[in-house]
């Protein structure tokens, strides 16, 4: 089933199979972060460390614009994503703000007033 | 014999970890949700488990996109506390079950549920948040021995609700059939409505968190009945983590009593509940 197949899919951003191979390698990335090492590695050469991880061109500028929308739509997982997002101080409410074109704290002033509910 | 005595349900937001590490339990913005959680961790440290049968999910620590497993369980003496990418919670490893680990692969495996085996697994959040709700101040050591049951809620296809609800089952006859005499606590985590990425982050659903925790308890079948499609459009993408309630809601007693349950939102992204659920059969008053 591709993801066009399902209603509101596109909206959810369910990470199907089809989504998983296409952002293999950038979630690798990702989760190779999680390693201090790595993040050395990774500030010291954006561009290497995406070319020896096998990004595609899309994929890589992405990363090194922080173009956290254009992660997903490429193949990013939301968990992995947030690794990257993480390095840079940035907070999953920040990511949620970019991702419906809030700032941050409207984005958690929103949360807490009771949350985007379904309407 | 071994008896599961209490179920737990409760979201295992990381922040709420956060939140207790770095002692901003009493701020404004925590203080509603810790109240909340009060009377039954009371309720909780008077009746400690030997073990804790914990039904969680991996976020990108201990498991990879290189494989996947759908459900998964630990065998192993000990579990580290997983680093997320800033540093590892200030909080005890984990002490394992491996006997009861062992026998819950043989019966399960013989029932139709083949379980991907772990003999290392660093934990992360999903299970040591759960841990913190139920015990606050660990100190040194946790209460009980731990066995991590792990489900792929990240990755689509997710196993559908009444798969989860079987393989609860499964554990409940399981434990039920450990020739030691243990004490087990199932907790089932995550949860409950929310949505990190896309267009609806920022997505919460009360009327069906509150449909989903009156439903946990009387009427599981009916959740065990929803599709994937419905939990992920009702809960949002990672509101689908509920179908973790019903493994824990299959492992007790079709009669359970609800010792205490709370909601709150938000924390961070996400609507947080608990619900704890007494397994023993009422007596009368």
């Amino acid at each position: 089933m591709t993801a066009e197949g399902r209603p509101g899919a596109q909206e959810n951003y369910v990470f199907d199979l089809a989504t998983s191979r296409r952002g293999y390698r950038m979630n690798k990335l990702f989760g190779s972060l999680g390693d201090p090492a790595n993040r050395e590695r990774f500030t010291a050469g954006e561009a290497a460390y995406c070319q020896e991880f096998g990004l595609t061109a899309e994929q890589q500028q992405a990363v090194l614009d922080r173009d956290w929308q254009a992660m997903l739509d490429l193949g990013g997982s939301i968990f992995y994503v947030f690794k990257l997002a993480m390095m840079d101080k940035r907070s999953m409410q920040y990511l949620g703000g970019v991702f419906t074109g809030m700032t941050e704290e409207e984005f958690m002033a929103a949360l807490k007033a009771g949350g985007r509910i379904r309407g | 014999m071994a008896e599961v005595i209490w179920g737990l349900a409760t979201s295992h937001v990381p922040s709420i970890g956060a939140a207790m590490d770095r002692g901003k339990t009493e701020d404004p913005y925590w203080k509603p949700l810790f109240d909340g959680y009060r009377p039954a961790r009371e309720w909780m440290a008077e009746h400690r488990p030997d073990v804790a049968v914990i039904v969680y999910n991996d976020h990108a620590n201990a498991v990879g996109l290189e494989m996947v497993p759908t459900f998964a369980i630990g065998t192993a003496d000990s579990y580290r506390v997983a680093d997320e990418g800033f540093g590892r919670r200030a909080v005890p490893d984990v002490v394992g079950h491996p006997e009861l680990s062992l026998h819950l692969v043989e019966q399960l495996v013989d029932e139709g549920f083949d379980l991907t085996v772990c003999q290392e697994l660093d934990v992360d959040h999903g299970l040591t948040v759960p841990l913190s709700i139920f015990c606050p101040e660990p100190g040194d050591a946790w209460p009980c021995a731990v066995v991590p049951v792990l489900v792929n809620v990240i990755q689509y296809p997710q196993p559908t609700a009444a798969r989860c609800y079987a393989l609860g089952q499964a554990i409940g006859r399981a434990i039920a059939g450990f020739p030691d005499d243990l004490k087990v606590a199932v907790f089932g985590t995550g949860g409950m409505s929310h949505q990190l990425a896309g267009s609806r982050a920022g997505y919460i659903n009360p009327t069906f968190d509150h449909m989903y925790l009156e439903a946990i308890q009387a009427d599981p079948e009916k959740l065990a009945a929803l599709t994937r499609e419905e939990y992920i459009d009702q809960a949002g993408s990672e509101g689908i983590e509920l179908i973790m309630w019903l493994v824990m809601r299959g492992a007790m007693n079709p009669e359970i009593t609800k010792v205490h349950s709370t909601y709150h939102v938000p924390a961070s992204n996400t609507a947080a509940a608990l619900a704890l659920f007494d397994n023993r059969v009422p007596r009368p008053a």
